[in-house]
């Protein structure tokens, strides 16, 4: 469903961030793209919603060619994948339920968006999706008096109220701990079965990584350098991607998870 | 930065000698300087009037007591007319400055050159006294309020939009992407990713430049163009100093009230 085909990114200061990346994802595909800071993950998922401009290579989505199109059509094809970010990114000084309804910005008028006056439809769906991840009782507070794990369910709604065939995750738990990561992670891929989403989430946890995606993609200095599934991370795959370090505990730790997680 | 192995272990300096010395020069030409430039200012000076001074200060204070207080009844008018231009001058200056300052921030500016085109208008407006502004308003638009408020309101357009354009730099990024992702137009990107961010900025540079302006707007009648500085600038000449010390407590009073009344705003948007 998105296919990348020989994406390169040069920044403007001469660093190259993504190296000649080929990588196909279908249908309801939840990957998780791992690899050391400054590997390129972000770079690469703001390629696709071109946040950040490929030098060079073609973006499918289904059968748009995304690196192909004009602001007008972009802003369109942005409506089909959702975005979630590392530092929550809500508009901190609008509340929950403001925040959730800008992800139909896409679908409404200037005049609308600046009166807040969103189709019906839309209203109850924020409803629904606040719901969903329990915060209706938050909808009328601002989104900088929430915690941590509630903004970042605020920002899973506001990605999903897109209504989405392609989910962008950027570290989602990255400022979060490791209870609430969990919690987070799990709510991502339920609601991705749910809805049959694909997701590309960039993650630095490689225990999670291996928790919550059905495939994992190893990045390292902008190269592919895995793909496969979460079983096949062994210690010489993490030293490949990261480089040389006692790669045991790590996996044995998420032995242990998965015990647990079943009973 | 320089480490230094010693006998008993290593010495840390926090600069080279060679630095150290170039500083302790820089700073006895600063004070040759000084010291220069206070023989000259003496040289200049008719120590008379500086010894007289004191004698003088005390001749005025004597003639100012007791204010008069009956004057007030003619005062009501200016003093009001001093807000006023306060007030509709700073409404003026932030019509005008909010565009100005979008168009100067590096991360709304459409272009290069209309960045360029704002910045000489902060620069310009900014650079001239609002009392000079007064002095040509007067000359173009006749003396009066009107020539006091649009001095205010011209020189206050550079003031507002400087503070408003850093503020609009200096928001959050990632939450103005986060809107553009969910495929949102450049105008609904404004008002959804930047405008909540730097509404506090502006309403309290708003109320910030009012206050200024309110104590600039007290000065303006001197050159005719409005407000209590007419009556100020009368009694000065007419030697009324009873009534001068008047004015002086009104203008006080005003500037305190306009000092509380911004606080109180600003604290209120805090």
């Amino acid at each position: 469903m998105l296919r990348l085909e020989n994406v390169t990114k040069r920044y403007k200061t001469g660093d190259v961030a993504l190296k000649n990346v080929s990588l196909e994802i279908p249908e309801g595909q939840v990957i998780a793209l791992i690899g050391p800071s400054g590997a390129g993950k972000s770079t690469l998922i703001r390629c696709v919603n071109r946040l950040v401009e490929p030098t060079e290579g073609t973006i499918w989505l289904g059968d748009t060619e995304l690196t192909a199109l004009s602001p007008g059509d972009l802003r369109k094809a942005r409506r089909r994948m959702g975005m979630i970010f590392q530092e929550y990114a809500l508009v901190e000084r609008l509340t929950v339920m403001e925040n959730v309804l800008s992800g139909r910005l896409g679908y409404v008028g200037f005049w609308q968006a600046w009166f807040r006056k969103f189709p019906k439809k839309d209203v109850r769906e924020a409803y629904r999706l606040l719901d969903r991840v329990g915060l209706m009782h938050m909808a009328d507070k601002r989104a900088d008096e929430l915690s941590g794990g509630q903004r970042q369910r605020v920002g899973i709604c506001r990605a999903l109220i897109q209504d989405p065939d392609l989910l962008l995750v950027d570290e989602p738990t990255a400022s979060l701990d490791p209870k609430t990561s969990r919690q987070i992670m799990r709510l991502i891929n339920e609601l991705c079965k749910e809805r049959g989403l694909a997701a590309i989430i960039n993650i630095h946890d490689v225990h999670l990584a291996q928790m919550y995606s059905q495939r994992i993609v190893g990045l390292k200095a902008g190269e592919l350098v895995f793909d496969g599934p979460p079983d096949g991370l062994v210690p010489e795959v993490l030293t490949e991607i990261y480089g040389e370090e006692d790669w045991e505990a790590t996996i044995e730790d998420v032995d242990e998870d998965e015990e647990e997680a079943s009973k | 930065m320089p480490k230094i192995d010693t006998a008993d272990g290593p010495v840390w300096k926090r600069r080279q000698t060679p630095k150290q010395l170039m500083i302790w020069f820089g700073w006895l030409i600063a004070v040759a300087i000084a010291a220069y430039a206070w023989h000259l200012i003496s040289e200049k000076t008719v120590w008379f009037f500086v010894w007289d001074a004191p004698r003088q200060m005390l001749d005025i204070s004597t003639r100012m007591v007791p204010p008069a207080w009956s004057y007030m009844d003619v005062l009501w008018k200016p003093v009001w007319d001093t807000i006023n231009i306060a007030t509709i001058g700073s409404m003026i200056a932030m019509a005008i400055a909010i565009p100005v300052a979008f168009a100067a921030a590096h991360n709304t500016t459409p272009h290069r050159l209309v960045r360029a085109g704002a910045l000489f208008i902060i620069v310009s407006t900014r650079s001239i006294n609002s009392l000079v502004w007064a002095l040509l308003l007067v000359v173009v638009v006749g003396p009066g309020v009107l020539a006091g408020t649009l001095a205010i309101g011209i020189r206050s357009i550079g003031g507002c939009a400087k503070l408003l354009y850093e503020g609009i730099e200096e928001i959050n990024q990632t939450q103005v992407e986060a809107i553009e992702a969910t495929g949102a137009s450049p105008a609904q990107k404004m008002i959804y990713g930047v405008l909540p961010q730097v509404l506090p900025t502006f309403a309290g540079v708003g109320v910030f430049r009012w206050d200024v302006n309110v104590r600039g707007s007290t000065i303006l009648g001197i050159v005719g163009a409005g407000g209590i500085g007419v009556q100020l600038n009368a009694s000065i000449n007419t030697l009324a100093w009873t009534q001068v010390s008047m004015i002086l407590l009104v203008i006080l009073g005003a500037v305190i009230l306009s000092e509380w009344i911004s606080a109180k705003v600003r604290h209120a948007i805090i």
